[in-house]
């Protein structure tokens, strides 16, 4: 059985770049992730990357041809993968099996939106695309919206609060003040939040991840090859992936996403781990509820539990499970496309112990889990130091 | 949403205007928008054309302050999510409600309104919305 390890991570500076394209963001992150592995451009046979809607958002499709291009890579084969929000972590499952096949031995995966050049009413019409087209966004549901509907279900069932849900983005806050790529890295208190604009009651601005713009890569090989050649690096264990309805009128219950339990059930069993084995993980908080909801369905939590676990210190840096010691998608900033790509940048650096000030000590497993939509898509990956 | 030829909204008339669906005569399960396929019964399946029932409770709401394009002007207002009287669940605008009757478990009826407008000359998109009874 071949195994998959990642020898290469880089990122962009998350944030509204306007000084930066597209197209440079992505060659920025790939160059980095290639530096950072120690191989050459020459050693990639294939080049996978997430981005959602690039069409709306900077007028381009046709992803993957401009990227190898942009590399100076052609001919190798280059594709882009979309899944809303779980864009990178789509594009990084294909290049894990891509190599896990046998097909390639080296390749790259890249993650990248350009989201602040267009006007906030299409950013939100653009994000507003990962939900249902006719029952959803033409009754006047946005993003925000669909998940305060997620937020006010769970609230009512467990006796969830708004200062639970701003405790997720005063910890997220906290965490990005370390991380030098963060889009915001300024401490908030849950009195921040809880007076910050109404945007899709219960959510308010600050409950909310911003539109960022930025890229991540990684550079992913044969574990052995990698391991003859004396490299760092991280292996991904396992990668799953589940569907749900792409409305939120299809699912069973508004409490949970059961994607994310499908994933994360098929992901700790591919790795033969339970949720009790992992270390630190980086979760899909788009929104605040969508952290507690995360760390409920993952089990990292009891249900309904997870507004009071936040509160108690349990998924802060110094906590008993650290989660999003990047700032998460609320600090660090969420260029949709690039945040699963990101996520498995936090983890393998964390892994590595190249996390700087972030770093946490004692790490045997780390977990990323990445969300499209308001729940229609997830994918939950498990790593460990090779 | 998406804006251009007329027959984006004339092809669901019946589901914006009436509720119509489908069920599946051999599982009994009914479906809103309808479904092509029984995802339950799959090829022995029967699906017929069926309307949903105009009532039903809210099962969560949100008020919301900044609406997507087409949207920007109507701001602030509700949506909710609502189970009607067969458990199929939809999502619509709720109107005609004083804010504090706008609760999880209140019981709601479909209107007919006007959704959206393409600007000055383009179509005008009508369908169900729903109000507190
Ligand atoms: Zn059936």
């Amino acid at each position: 059985m071949r195994n998959v390890v990642i020898v290469g991570a880089g990122l962009t500076k998350f944030g509204e770049q306007w000084k930066k394209s597209f197209r440079e963001m992505i060659t920025e992150a790939a160059v980095s992730a290639i530096l950072d592995s120690k191989l050459e451009g020459k050693d990639i046979e294939a080049i996978y990357t997430g981005t959602m809607a690039t069409g709306k958002f900077i007028g381009q499709e046709h992803i993957g041809a401009l990227i190898s291009d942009r590399l100076g890579l052609n001919p190798i084969p280059s594709t882009r993968l979309e899944a809303a929000c779980a864009s990178g972590s789509v594009a990084l499952k294909q290049g894990y099996l891509s190599i896990k096949s046998g097909e390639h031995d080296i390749v790259a995966v890249g993650g990248v939106e350009k989201m602040t050049e267009v006007g906030v009413h299409h950013a939100s019409s653009a994000l507003g695309g990962a939900g249902d087209q006719e029952t959803e966004l033409f009754h006047g549901a946005t993003f925000p919206a669909l998940y305060a509907l997620l937020a006010r279900a769970h609230m009512k069932k467990f006796g969830t609060t708004e200062k639970h849900l701003a405790q997720v983005a005063v910890k997220n806050h906290e965490n990005g003040v370390d991380n030098p790529f963060a889009q915001f890295r300024n401490r908030i208190t849950i009195e921040h939040v809880l007076n910050s604009s109404n945007v899709s009651s219960p959510l308010k601005l600050l409950d909310c991840s911003p539109l960022t713009d930025g890229a991540a890569g990684l550079i992913l090989m044969e574990k052995q090859k990698a391991l003859d050649l004396g490299l760092d690096a991280v292996e991904i264990v396992s990668m799953a992936q589940a569907s749900d309805s792409l409305a939120l009128t299809g699912r069973k219950s508004l409490t949970e996403l059961n994607a994310t339990k499908q994933a994360g059930k098929l992901a700790y069993k591919k790795a033969g781990i339970t949720a009790k084995d992992i270390d630190i993980a980086e979760v899909h908080d788009c929104f605040t509820i969508a952290e507690i909801l995360a760390i409920e369905d993952l089990d990292f939590v009891k249900k309904g539990s997870g507004g009071n676990a936040t509160m108690s210190g349990f998924t802060a840096k110094n906590g008993s499970l650290p989660i999003n010691t990047s700032g998460g998608l609320k600090a660090k900033g969420h260029p949709v496309g690039a945040t699963g790509v990101a996520q498995a940048v936090e983890i393998s650096q964390q892994l590595l112990g190249k996390a700087d000030k972030r770093q946490v000590k004692g790490l045997e497993y780390g977990l990323t889990h990445n969300v499209g939509g308001s729940g229609a898509t997830c994918v939950v990956g498990i790593y460990r130091r090779a | 949403m998406v804006e251009g030829s007329p027959s984006l909204g004339w092809r669901n008339y019946s589901q914006r205007y009436n509720l119509a669906g489908n069920e599946c005569k051999t599982c009994g399960k009914h479906f809103f928008p309808a479904v092509a396929l029984c995802p339950t019964c799959r090829r022995k399946g029967k699906l017929v054309e069926t309307k949903m029932p105009m009532e039903g409770r809210l099962l969560s709401y949100s008020k919301v302050f900044v609406g997507p394009v087409g949207f920007e002007m109507d701001a602030p207002y509700h949506l909710g999510l609502v189970k009607l009287q067969n458990n199929v669940k939809i999502l619509a605008e709720i109107v005609d409600t004083p804010e504090n009757k706008i609760k999880i478990g209140s019981k709601v009826r479909k209107v007919f309104r006007k959704i959206h407008s393409e600007g000055e000359t383009g179509t005008i998109s009508y369908g169900y919305k729903f109000r507190v009874v």
